[in-house]
């Protein structure tokens, strides 16, 4: 194994990294290997009944009709669980963090948003009478007009409860970076680059699919096990849509069979708890293959529109970002997520003028929500793409493009606030040295600590 | 419908147990013996967490109806593991850092056996192709490979200590 290379900014080092580099054990990885690494599932107790969804098979619908009383008549099913019987059915995830408003119902009461969304819990004995249950379950609907397509959904009717397909950040449509002038800088310029870029919804595909067991304890608490990452985000919110006191609720949890963003909506554990305290019995309520595969959030489809204002020698004076994301039927992560993106751009390159609307729009597909590095890892796609993009234009090399545009110490971001510990000028320059490209002197001596003449904000 | 006796042999131990029509051999393993270490993934064949030995044939156990396999011979994790220590193939899992968060490790380390057991000196397409139906989505496989091959030595030199 290599050792993390210390001979950069040794000014900087306080204390000798001696970790890196070697090699240390996972605390786990001898249950794994065993077998013995305890799952949520790996629990199971007496009298426990099994929780299957019944699912909305259109896009966008009203409920004209909901008739649970032929799943009643399957031996073994026990109750069906619908929206009338959630304390506080109207919830979001982010509430916790002053997220508002509760756009997503826990189980929907007039209207489907997606196909997929779930409608009413069958409870049974088995997962095969609880199956059983939930296809006899008859839903009548009234289809409406669905949109699939950000741009559209920015101007076409309303779906949401809250009025409009965007999420409003503090009064506007979207969340917005103003940063010196970008249409005088676009005059200015000598050339306009501008590029869109677009990324699918990606699937986490967990090996593991989501779930959890709740069971009802003799002194009056539920206790959860299930494989959510986020568990006292999960804790509270359960909370909150059971209406009952944090403390009347235990999560036991930690061991997540593969998770990547895609187990930090509170999903299962809500409905299975409000089933366990109504039948006084443990549920369990796992998704299927199919499930994961349809109805777990996935990372966001976005859709990104790059301006640049470009020099001949390579500087970018203006960059204008219009990025949409597509949470989806509901809110989730996805307020969250945009923002993150938002933050993100333009890049990490000293741009003198910055122009950012980054829209959170709702559109009737699966709601989507957290993914390793989500907001950030399609933009960073869209920013070097764009990159390499304006390198191939000016015929320059696309190392040299970034490292005369590259942030230094010391540089305005567009957000106000000044870079500090920048690397990304070191960096280029050993990718380069490692992969044999050559780089002229002046860029080979560049520094992320010292302001080249002319660069960044005068 | 009526419920079934089905014996089995599993990891060695004579076992009997009563069994509604359909049920899995992952079923039987996880519900009715207790035996978690083997994974549910998909209940489709699609994933192999569920891998384990039938007569020492490598199956997924979610595909195989117990029923039909009454008196069989039936490994797997658990009956892998020594009682002191680890088994070889585990060891080199373990210390080539081929398990993440470990869901697919029970599966992949019951295929690999099951390829040793035929073949105790594979080439690196013999062990891509014995992992071919278990998924993992966490370590990008390379990892794992290098352990199934390393398992195989691991293996081999065991047996020949044995012998000498
Ligand atoms: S659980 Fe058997 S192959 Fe996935
Ligand atoms: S280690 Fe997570 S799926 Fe393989």
């Amino acid at each position: 194994m290599e050792k993390i290379d210390a001979s950069f900014f040794p000014a900087e080092r306080e204390a000798e990294l001696d970790v890196v580099g070697t090699s240390v054990q996972r605390a786990d990885a001898r249950g794994h290997v065993t077998g013995r690494t305890q799952f949520y599932e790996d629990v199971s107790f007496p009298g426990m009944l099994h929780l299957k969804m019944v699912r909305s098979t259109r896009h966008h619908a009203l409920i004209s009709n909901l008739d649970v009383a032929p799943a009643m008549q399957v031996p073994g099913v026990v109750r069906v669980l619908t929206h009338k019987d959630v304390p506080n059915n109207w919830y979001t995830i982010l509430k916790l963090i002053g997220v508002e408003p509760d756009d997503e119902p826990v189980l929907p009461e007039d209207r489907v948003l997606f196909m997929g969304e779930q409608i009413c819990a069958v409870l049974a004995e088995t997962p095969q009478a609880a199956l059983e249950g939930a296809r006899r379950v008859v839903v009548d609907y009234e289809d409406l007009p669905a949109v699939f397509d950000v741009e559209e959904a920015m101007t076409s009717t309303p779906f949401k409860k809250q009025g409009t397909n965007y999420f409003v950040y503090e009064g506007h449509n979207c969340r917005r970076i103003r940063f010196g002038d970008v249409d005088k800088a676009f005059a200015e310029a000598d050339h306009i680059i501008e590029h869109r870029y677009e990324s699918s919804p990606i699937e986490h595909a967990p090996t593991e699919t989501s779930g959890c067991i709740a069971k009802p304890e003799g002194n009056g608490r539920v206790t959860v096990y299930s494989n959510t990452q986020a568990l006292y985000f999960t804790l509270d919110n359960m909370a909150l849509i059971l209406g009952v006191p944090f403390n009347k609720l235990r999560l036991v949890g930690g061991t997540v069979g593969g998770g990547f963003g895609g187990k930090v909506d509170v999903m299962v554990e809500p409905i299975a708890a409000l089933g366990a305290m109504l039948t006084n019995r443990p549920v369990k309520y796992a998704y299927s293959r199919a499930e994961e595969m349809q109805v777990s959030s996935p990372r966001a489809a976005e859709r990104i529109y790059i301006k640049d204002g470009v020099m001949k020698d390579g500087r970018i004076v203006a960059r204008k970002v219009t990025l949409y994301v597509d949470a989806g039927a509901y809110c989730r992560h996805s307020t969250y997520g945009t923002t993150k993106a938002a933050a993100h751009m333009p890049g990490p390159y000293t741009i003198p003028n910055v122009h950012v609307d980054a829209y959170c729009v709702y559109t009737n597909r699966t709601p989507s929500s957290a993914m390793r590095g989500f907001g950030v890892t399609i933009g960073d796609f869209a920013l070097e793409s764009q990159m390499d993009q304006v390198a191939r234009f000016l015929g320059m090399d696309p190392m040299q493009l970034r490292l005369i545009n590259a942030y230094r110490d010391g540089d305005m971001k567009a957000h106000r606030k000044k870079v500090e510990g920048a690397a990304l000028v070191e960096v280029i320059q050993a990718a380069a040295k490692q992969t044999g490209h050559s780089l002229p002197p002046q860029f080979a001596s560049m520094s992320s600590l010292k302001q080249e003449a002319g660069h960044g904000q005068a | 419908m009526k419920h079934a006796v089905v014996s089995l042999t599993v990891n060695g131990a004579e076992r009997q147990m009563l069994v509604a029509p359909g049920t899995t051999l992952l079923d039987a393993l996880r519900e009715n013996q207790g035996l978690t270490g083997t994974r549910r993934g998909c209940e489709q064949g699609a994933c192999g967490s569920c891998t384990v030995l039938l007569d020492g044939r490598t199956v997924m156990s979610c595909m195989v109806p117990v029923e039909t396999i009454d008196e069989a011979r039936v490994d797997t994790i658990e009956g892998l593991t020594p009682p002191q220590g680890l088994h070889p193939i585990q060891e080199a899992f373990l210390e080539g850092f081929a398990t993440q968060c470990g869901f697919c490790t029970s599966g992949m380390i019951m295929a690999t056996a099951g390829l040793l057991a035929k073949n105790p000196d594979p080439t690196r397409e013999d062990a891509v192709r014995a992992i071919s139906g278990n998924v993992c989505r966490c370590t990008g496989y390379e990892a794992i490979i290098d352990a199934v091959l390393d398992a195989a030595r691991r293996v081999s030199a065991a047996g020949s200590a044995r012998a000498a």
